[in-house]
C-alpha cells in the first residue's frame, strides 16, 4: 500500500531547511511558496528517505485569485507518495519555476497546463501549445473562458 | 567516396496506417537514420475536461468512455473510484468482484490490440492481429451481455455498476477462461521464437530503467524496463489485495520485453478472472447513492493500474453537482515523453515498431 505522507511532517522538515516557504499544511498536502518551490522539488527529490523520484501527475485548479498546480509525487522506492501545491497569483501572466530539469515526466503535463490553464513554466525547454493550434486565443479550461 | 547529405525533415503522420490514430511524428533524418523526432498531437482534441466541469458526476461517465476507447471499462472504474474517495460512497461487496472481472477482461482486450497491432507494425501483416481480433469479440460478446454495448459500455456507477450480471454470463465467462490459455498457447507457437520478430524487436528501442522512471512512464512499458511496480499490488484499490498474480517485469526495456510483458500479463489476468469467478458472492450491486451526488469541497486523486498505464482522475468538488475539475492522468500522454530518446539512432522501420510497442490511443492522448 503506498502510504501518504503526511503534510505537516513534511512541512516541519522543509521549515528547518528553507525558513518561511510553507505556506500551509494539511494532512494530505502542503502548499508552499512558488519561489522556493524549485528549491523544494529538488530537496524531496533527492534527499535519502525521501526519494521522490516519479512525478506521477501535474494539475492545474482555476480559483479565480490564484491559480493552483498540484503535484502527485511518489517514490518507487520507499512506495510513498505525497501532495505538493503552488499558487501562482494574476490572470495576464502567471508563472511558475518549472520542474522538468528534475524530472523529464512534467515536459507534455506543463505544457498542456500552458496551453490550457495559461500559467507560463520557466526554465520548461520547448513551451508551447501541445493540443490547440499555435494561434489559438485565450486558454479553455479556465473559469472565465467563453467561446460566445 | 563519401557522400555527405544534409538531415531533412519528413512529416510521419498524422493520417498514417502505423499511427493507430491521427498522431503526426516530425522527424529529421540523416539518410534513413532518426536524428530528431517531435511528436505533435492535438487532433482529436475534444475537451472532455472542460465538458466534464458542466455535467453531474453520475453525467461524467460516457465522458470518460471516450478517452481511451479501447479499454473503457478500466475508464469507468477509475473515475468511479474518485468519486467513490471524494464522497465517501461504499461499494457493495459483489459489485466489487464484478468490476474486477470487467476490469481484468478489458485489460486482455486492449493487450491483444496492443500486441496484435505490434505485430502488424513488425511486418506480420494481419494474421496475428485477426487472430487477435477474433479472441476479442468474445470478450465483447461478454461486454455485450452485462451491458449491451461492445465499445463505450458506460457499464460502471458511482457506488457500484448499472445492472447485475445475467445469468448466461458466468457460463460464458468460465467457457471463455478454458479456451484462452490455448490461444495464448497458439499466438506464442507463431511468434514466441520468430526469426524476424526477435531480429526486428530485440534489442530495439530501449527505454532504461532511470529514463523511465524520470520520464513517469508507467503500465506495461514501465515494467519491461525493470521496474515492480503495478498499482494493483504497489497501491491497491478496489479488492485486488485479495489475489493472487504475479508481475511481470522485462529486463533490457526493448521492444520484445515490451511485447512479452503484455502477453505474460494476460495470462495473469486470467489467474485474477478465474479467483474472482469462484469467490464472486451474492448481494446487491449498487449501494443507494442519490441521482445528483453533492461531494463535500475537497478534493481526490483516484488511480487505477490501466492496461496502458497509470490512469488516476483528479477531481475538486465545490459541493455542487458538477465537479469543479476534472482532470485526467493520461498514461499514454506521459508515456510519450520518452519517445523521442527511444527512437534516436535507430532507422525509420523502427520507428514504426517503437511507436507499436508503446500502445498509445488518441482519445486518451489528446482528451
Amino acid at each position: 500500500m503506498t502510504v501518504a505522507l503526511s503534510g505537516e511532517e513534511i512541512a516541519a522538515r522543509l521549515e528547518e531547511k528553507f525558513p518561511g516557504s510553507v505556506v500551509e499544511s494539511g494532512a494530505d498536502s502542503l502548499l508552499v511558496k512558488s519561489g522556493s518551490w524549485l528549491e523544494i522539488a529538488s530537496y524531496l527529490k533527492t534527499t535519502a528517505g525521501l526519494d521522490f523520484d516519479y512525478l506521477t501527475a501535474i494539475t492545474a485548479v482555476d480559483y479565480y485569485d490564484y491559480f493552483e498546480v498540484v503535484y502527485q509525487l511518489t517514490s518507487i522506492k520507499h512506495n510513498h507518495s505525497l501532495v505538493v501545491k503552488t499558487r501562482c497569483y494574476g490572470r495576464d501572466n502567471p508563472t511558475l519555476p518549472s520542474v522538468v530539469s528534475l524530472w523529464r515526466g512534467a515536459d507534455f503535463q506543463e505544457r498542456e497546463i500552458y496551453d490550457l490553464m495559461g500559467i507560463s513554466f520557466d526554465g520548461h525547454p520547448n513551451l508551447k501549445r501541445i493540443v490547440l493550434w499555435e494561434g489559438f486565443e485565450g486558454h479553455p479550461l479556465r473559469k472565465d473562458y467563453r467561446r460566445w | 567516396m563519401v557522400i555527405k547529405t544534409e538531415p531533412f525533415v519528413v512529416n510521419i503522420g498524422p493520417a498514417h496506417p502505423s499511427t493507430h490514430g491521427v498522431f503526426r511524428m516530425r522527424t529529421t533524418l540523416d539518410g534513413e537514420v532518426i536524428v530528431d523526432m517531435e511528436p505533435v498531437f492535438g487532433y482529436l482534441h475534444r475537451g472532455i475536461e472542460k465538458l466534464a466541469e458542466e455535467r453531474t458526476y453520475t453525467g461524467c461517465i460516457p465522458l470518460t468512455d471516450r478517452l481511451d476507447y479501447l479499454a473503457s471499462m478500466s475508464n469507468n472504474l477509475a473515475y468511479c473510484l474518485a468519486v467513490e474517495k471524494l464522497a465517501g460512497i461504499p461499494v457493495p461487496e459483489r459489485a466489487e468482484y464484478i468490476r474486477v472481472i470487467m476490469a481484468e477482461l478489458q485489460r486482455i482486450a486492449s493487450h491483444l490490440i496492443a500486441v496484435g497491432s505490434f505485430l502488424n507494425d513488425c511486418g506480420a501483416f494481419m494474421t496475428p492481429i485477426l487472430y487477435m481480433i477474433r479472441e476479442r469479440e468474445k470478450i465483447l460478446d461478454l461486454f455485450e451481455m452485462v451491458c449491451g454495448q461492445r465499445l463505450t459500455y458506460n457499464y460502471m456507477r458511482v457506488g457500484g455498476v448499472s445492472q447485475d450480471i445475467p445469468d448466461e454470463f458466468l457460463p460464458a465467462l468460465d467457457k471463455f477462461l478454458k479456451e484462452m490459455p490455448g490461444w495464448i498457447d497458439e499466438y506464442d507457437r507463431l511468434l514466441k521464437e520468430n526469426e524476424i520478430l526477435l531480429a526486428r524487436s530485440k534489442g530495439v528501442g530501449i527505454l532504461p530503467r532511470e529514463l523511465a522512471v524520470n520520464t513517469s512512464a508507467s503500465g506495461p512499458v514501465f515494467r519491461a524496463s525493470g521496474v515492480k511496480w503495478d498499482i494493483r499490488r504497489a497501491d491497491p484499490y478496489s479488492i485486488y489485495d485479495r489475489f493472487e498474480f504475479d508481475i511481470p517485469t522485462g529486463s533490457v526495456g526493448d521492444c520484445y520485453d515490451r511485447y512479452r510483458v503484455r502477453i505474460e500479463e494476460m495470462q495473469q489476468s486470467l489467474r485474477i478472472l478465474k479467483q474472482a469467478m469462484e469467490q464472486l458472492p451474492k448481494g446487491e450491486v449498487r449501494s443507494d447513492v442519490p441521482h445528483l451526488i453533492r461531494p463535500p469541497v475537497g478534493e481526490a486523486y483516484g488511480h487505477i493500474e490501466a492496461p496502458k498505464g497509470e490512469l488516476g482522475f483528479y477531481l475538486v468538488s465545490d459541493n455542487s453537482i458538477a465537479p469543479y475539475r476534472f482532470h485526467v492522468r493520461a498514461p499514454t500522454l506521459i508515456n510519450l515523453t520518452a519517445l523521442r530518446d527511444m527512437m534516436v539512432g535507430w532507422k525509420v522501420a523502427d520507428l514504426i515498431i517503437i511507436f507499436g510497442s508503446i500502445d498509445i490511443c488518441m482519445g486518451e492522448v489528446d482528451r
